[in-house]
């Protein structure tokens, strides 16, 4: 098996000498065939990748030759300076963080004591309300955008991060939901024992399924930070004055304000947002993989 | 905060009925108390905002809303006018263009993708990953990545299509090709379908295969009677999904292409936005809003009254 381990995608040449029965042969075929296609797919959900690096590095000269070229020369680290003077991305970053912290603290507090109740409490009418949680994840953004943004308007919010913020104070459903599913699965002795003992909900909740539930919880974080650094039709609507844009919305904004030869700044800039994303995902992979697999199958 | 201590269910013996009756009822009471308390951000948070803006966006849609008066009573005019505006079916059929072509190939794609990694193959961990990162990028970083690698003159794809002869087309310069390219912008993120897919793959019963595999099933009739039935709930799970974001498209031709060329791109989410926020026609733009609501309510309906005739479940139970 170790020649199936050739990630170079050169085909893989027969073993020579040695001869194996044909089962053998026919699943060593197929898991070579197998490994083909995947490199040839990987390749191309690289490439665009590896095309912004690329041209990030690039002089406005280079970007615009065709055919294209894959090594920047001569290589122009300066892009990466002009798209600080382009547009102050460092201002849009302090700006991002502050909304994706709050967003974030905001979120997994109200969310983990929502889905307690939905969860680890028994009561009348709480499977017919949990219900309606889940059909409100059916809303369109369209219907509610309107009111909500004449809302804000009227409370003079429009400008501030409070549109992008305050919402997740009040829980947000489909996190509700991600960590009902992983509260359930917490055996209920647990929370009889500590009952017995006289622990309130609360502290039952603090004490013992806060620190087991931890990994969902951390998903949960994860997924609002990455919403709330991705979101772009928030900042959108209700941010106007330049000083408080997000990255995303510098980024699109440069985009249109600067010139074909000039995408080599557009993309520097970028590389600088999504370094954070890979970044992020790279420590806390098995999160994100185990929080989608969990919404989906268990869903 | 007022939390229910655990309270003791000793019946005193000669209590009556009635009083004890009275005692379940109190702790009952207290029960559903301490239930709402618990919930209540999500139930307040639902009622400012959700419940209130889908009544206030049904109010406004009957009337002449603009940003900055409240208008007055116009009964079904916005609709009739919605009726007859041209742009209102160029968006709807270009929402349905994106929606057909992004879930059918997304689907084929992402499933093929899972089905392709779920053996016990070396680097599938590593595989995995490649197909998911993209899905976490930032839509707007993804859009511009795109517009550049989609570049008519300067772009990578239409260089790979020159080397090997094909023609090469405008993209986002053409309104024949704008929404294709988009259609494959949304491709670069099928890695969260995949994702699901490949857990659903994994909750098969490897028992199944084996008992088919002693029957001399091939691999394919293997993938017909087994993988693919029992993944339809997931299947039915994926597509409700990508219909209800499909819909809501909005980030990738509002960065890429503004709706262009030629209202080629236009999709709802975008005329919508412009109504409101372009036009200030805060009236006009909730009754889009809700015409929307209705479609996507009467096609996820009919999808799963529907999916009784292709959706198997584990164990026979529907």
């Amino acid at each position: 098996m170790a020649t199936l381990t050739r990630r170079d995608g050169s085909p893989l040449a027969p073993v020579g000498g040695r001869t194996t029965r044909a089962a053998t042969g026919r699943r060593w075929a197929g898991s070579a065939a197998r490994h083909a296609i995947l490199l040839a797919c990987s390749a191309v959900f690289v490439l665009p990748f590896v095309w912004m690096v690329v041209t990030s590095l690039k002089s406005n000269q280079q970007v615009l030759v065709y055919p294209p070229e894959w090594i920047p020369s001569p290589v122009r680290w300066r892009n990466y300076l002009d798209a600080f003077e382009a547009a102050p991305l460092l201002r849009y970053a302090w700006n991002t963080t502050v909304i994706c912290v709050t967003s974030v603290v905001g979120v997994v507090i109200s969310s983990t004591v929502v889905a307690y109740g939905f969860s680890r409490l028994e009561w009348r009418g709480r499977d017919a309300l949990f219900v309606v949680v889940l059909a409100s994840l059916m809303l369109p953004f369209q219907v509610t955008l309107i009111p909500l943004f004449i809302i804000f308007s009227r409370l003079d919010w429009t400008n501030t991060y409070l549109p992008l913020t305050v919402p997740a104070f009040f829980g947000n459903a489909f996190y509700i939901f991600l960590l009902r599913q992983f509260f359930l699965r917490i055996p209920r002795d647990y929370s009889d024992a500590a009952r017995v003992e006289g622990a309130n909900e609360l502290q039952i909740l603090w004490q013992i399924i806060v620190p087991l539930a931890r990994p969902a919880m951390i998903t949960v974080a994860l997924f609002q930070f990455l919403f709330a650094w991705n979101d772009f039709l928030g900042p959108l609507i209700y941010i106007s004055e330049e000083s408080r844009f997000t990255l995303a919305l510098g980024l699109a904004t440069m985009r249109s304000n600067l010139g074909l030869s000039e995408f080599g700044q557009i993309m520097a800039a970028a590389t600088m947002i999504v370094a954070p994303v890979l970044l992020i995902f790279a420590v806390a992979q098995r999160y994100f993989i185990e929080g989608i697999a969990a919404s989906g199958v268990k869903g | 905060m007022a939390i229910a201590q655990p309270t003791s269910t000793f019946a005193l013996p000669g209590a009556d009925a009635a009083d004890r009756r009275a005692a379940l009822r109190r702790r009952e009471l207290r029960r559903i108390g301490t239930g709402l308390l618990f919930v209540s951000p999500w139930l307040v948070g639902a009622l400012v905002f959700q419940v209130y803006p889908v009544f206030a966006s049904l109010y406004y849609s009957f009337h002449s809303t603009t940003m900055l008066k409240s208008g007055t009573f116009v009964g079904f005019e916005n609709y009739r006018l919605l009726m007859s505006d041209d742009l209102f079916w160029t968006s709807l059929g270009n929402t349905l263009y994106y929606l057909g072509a992004s879930v059918l190939l997304g689907t084929v794609a992402a499933l093929a993708l899972a089905m392709l990694l779920n053996q016990r193959l070396r680097g599938m961990a590593v595989y995995r990953v490649v197909f998911y990162v993209p899905t976490i990028v930032p839509l707007v970083a993804v859009s511009v990545i795109w517009v550049w690698f989609l570049h008519p003159q300067y772009g990578v794809l239409n260089y790979v299509l020159d080397l090997v002869g094909l023609p090469s087309p405008g993209w986002f310069a053409d309104p024949a090709w704008a929404m294709p390219g988009l259609v494959i912008v949304s491709l670069w993120g099928l890695g969260n379908a995949m994702v699901i897919y490949l857990a659903g793959l994994q909750d098969i019963p490897v028992e199944l295969y084996e008992a088919a595999a002693l029957d001399g099933a091939s691999g394919w009739e293997r993938m017909k009677s087994i993988t693919v039935p029992l993944l339809t709930p997931v299947i039915l799970f994926n597509v409700i999904i990508g219909l209800i974001h499909g819909f809501q498209y909005f980030v990738p031709p509002y960065v890429i292409t503004g709706g262009g060329p030629a209202d080629a791109t236009l999709v709802y989410s975008l005329y919508l936005y412009d109504t409101a926020f372009q036009y200030f026609k805060m009236g006009y733009a909730s009754a889009m809003a809700w015409v929307l609501f209705v479609i996507i309510l009467i096609v996820t309906g009919v999808l799963l009254r529907t999916s009784g005739r292709w959706v198997f479940y584990q164990g026979g139970t529907r």
